[in-house]
């Protein structure tokens, strides 16, 4: 396990595409953080700011993790569908043909990384926004316990973004179609159920049991619910159906596409 | 020593390999012979542990590879898909497969030197020709020093001097006591380096021999013509040649086996038998493959007696 961990995580600092993304993600992550803070920061006439105080450092803070997460995920899907657009699963299964250590290994790995993007996304997000919250607004709220445990779990949420990531190419092994379903779903599919669902009296329980939901969960803050959209799970149930996305898509691929021929 | 033993893989309605039984020995330097699509890269694959076979087995030294202790130090194998990551320089791709060989970055830097990549080391393989290609494939086969050596087609896409560089190498391990199996869809290619041919067509066995064994197959002919057939007959028979009638043109001649031009001629001389066409036809070594593998024009199932004849 060890030696294939090390071959993982070799194959990912021997590659550029994650630190183009890890790059993309820094700069939009200030950016966001930027507007937010200040639109959260932009009293209206005669009243207050709808979000203000803890609550406002904390929308900001977590955008890595709110916004953000597409860039893990997509890192993390195509480690393994590069395997297959390039045929390095052939090498990488003749060096050691136990491919639930492939997998394995490929999980672990992306976790690892995932924590860079965690760090990068996050940190990214305070420097854009807490300058402006404390100059604007009601303050940055950087010394806070409340604050900074999210901020801490927004690193770890990110990590196992790549790790879910992972999961999703183990299933969608094509490399156009596993970005398109990730952008689809990241973009368009999961806020469109959130609003949705919230406005379904019979559905509104679901909604929180989507990743994204369970990741903020897990987090403790979310865009949508600092909008009053949606109710989240409790920290540790968030932690766990968020880690069982990747759990068990993985396990599916384990079954399907890593039990077929390698032809 | 691989052992592959009724091996037979279906796709769908498609059998691709077709109980297959062949032993590739230790020592010397087997040909896998087929055309395309006749099975051989199923077959090593199979081998390999990448595609599970619908019945039968394929071992190495009596082991599946899936269950060696480290199948990367056991068996080195490069298979006809081009298997790099564009991104990726030479040296890192080695570097990525080197820790399931338990093997040092200084041993991939020696490995490149060896395959003629040292200066080629850090640059990225997106740039690489065909033939630099095989050259990293063939140097990542060989990251875990292993006894057995599996190549599928290495020698597309090398020039004539990587070609015949390749066949050095490929003696050299053999000589070494390495098992060595290659594969190709052309006899000539490899039929200056092999010891041992296995030749398949559409997924079943049609040849498995030592080299020398198939060039004796590889019969000479004389076709000789005399206005005076029927003198020219009591020569052949006279020398006890087996021969056949062969018309050509409307002239009644004969195809004689396994002389030469030279000894029909003074034959027919010495009996003062006038001659009118008298031309070696030489079988090549391909045209024998050629027709064991139904590539000569005519149909697989014509190409039976050939074999019939199959001793493996």
């Amino acid at each position: 396990m060890r030696a294939a961990l090390t071959s993982e995580l070799r194959k990912w600092t021997t590659t550029r595409l994650w630190w183009v993304l890890l790059v993309i993600m820094a700069a939009y992550m200030a950016f966001l953080a930027v507007v937010m803070a200040f639109s959260l920061t932009l009293a209206p006439t005669g009243g207050t700011a709808p979000v203000g105080g803890v609550d406002a450092a904390l929308t900001v803070y977590t955008l890595g993790n709110g916004l953000g997460y597409v860039f893990p995920l997509l890192a993390g899907a195509m480690s393994m569908t590069s395997e297959f657009r390039y045929q390095t699963i052939t090498p990488s299964l003749l060096g050691d043909p136990r491919r639930g250590v492939f997998l394995g290994a490929k999980l672990v790995s992306a976790a690892v990384i995932g924590l860079a993007f965690g760090v990068v996304g996050t940190a990214a997000s305070v420097a854009g926004g807490a300058p402006i919250l404390s100059l604007r607004g009601d303050g940055a709220f950087l010394t806070e316990g409340d604050v900074l445990a999210p901020i801490a779990l927004s690193v770890v949420a990110l990590a196992i973004w790549a790790f879910v990531g992972v999961g999703v190419g183990s299933l969608i092994t094509n490399q156009v179609a596993a970005i398109v379903v990730v952008l689809a779903f990241t973009q368009f599919v999961e806020p469109i159920l959130r609003v949705g669902f919230s406005a379904v009296d019979a559905l509104e329980g679901v909604a929180k049991f989507l990743p994204g939901a369970a990741s903020e969960a897990l987090v403790g803050a979310s865009t949508y619910a600092s909008l009053g959209m949606s109710e989240l799970l409790d920290r540790w149930a968030g932690a766990l159906v968020f880690l069982a996305y990747g759990v068990v898509l993985a396990a599916i691929g384990r079954w399907t596409t890593l039990r077929r021929d390698i032809t | 020593m691989i052992s592959v033993d009724r091996l037979t893989k279906t796709f769908g309605t498609v059998r691709a390999v077709d109980d297959l039984t062949f032993e590739v020995r230790p020592g010397a330097v087997t040909g896998f012979l087929g055309p395309n699509g006749a099975g051989k890269t199923t077959t090593l694959r199979m081998l390999l542990g990448l595609v599970a076979p619908t019945s039968g087995s394929a071992t190495i030294d009596g082991r599946r590879y899936a269950d060696l202790e480290r199948p990367g130090r056991v068996v080195g194998a490069a298979l006809e898909a081009a298997s790099f990551h564009p991104g990726r320089t030479a040296l890192d791709h080695l570097r990525v497969f080197a820790p399931s060989m338990g093997v040092s970055d200084a041993r991939c830097r020696e490995l490149l030197a060896m395959v003629g990549l040292a200066d080629a080391a850090d640059r990225r393989v997106g740039g690489f020709s065909l033939g630099m290609r095989q050259r990293l494939a063939l140097a990542t086969t060989l990251l875990g020093d292993p006894p057995v050596l599996i190549l599928d087609e290495p020698a597309n896409g090398l020039d004539p001097g990587g070609i015949r560089w390749l066949r050095e190498l490929l003696r050299f391990f053999a000589g070494e006591g390495r098992t060595v199996l290659v594969s190709s869809h052309v006899l000539s290619e490899v039929q200056q380096t092999v010891d041992d041919v296995v030749i398949i067509a559409q997924g079943r066995l049609v040849h498995a021999s030592p080299l020398a064994e198939l060039a004796a197959m590889a019969v000479r002919h004389v076709e000789v013509v005399s206005p005076d057939a029927e003198a020219l007959r009591a020569v052949l028979d006279d020398r006890g040649w087996s021969y056949a009638p062969a018309s050509r043109e409307g002239v009644r001649g004969f195809d004689v086996s396994q002389v030469s031009a030279a000894e029909v001629g003074a034959a027919a001389f010495g009996a003062s038998v006038e001659l009118h066409t008298l031309t070696q036809r030489e079988v090549e070594l391909e045209d024998v493959f050629l027709s064991l593998t139904g590539q000569d024009g005519t149909p697989t199932s014509a190409g039976a007696p050939a074999a019939a004849e199959v001793a493996a």
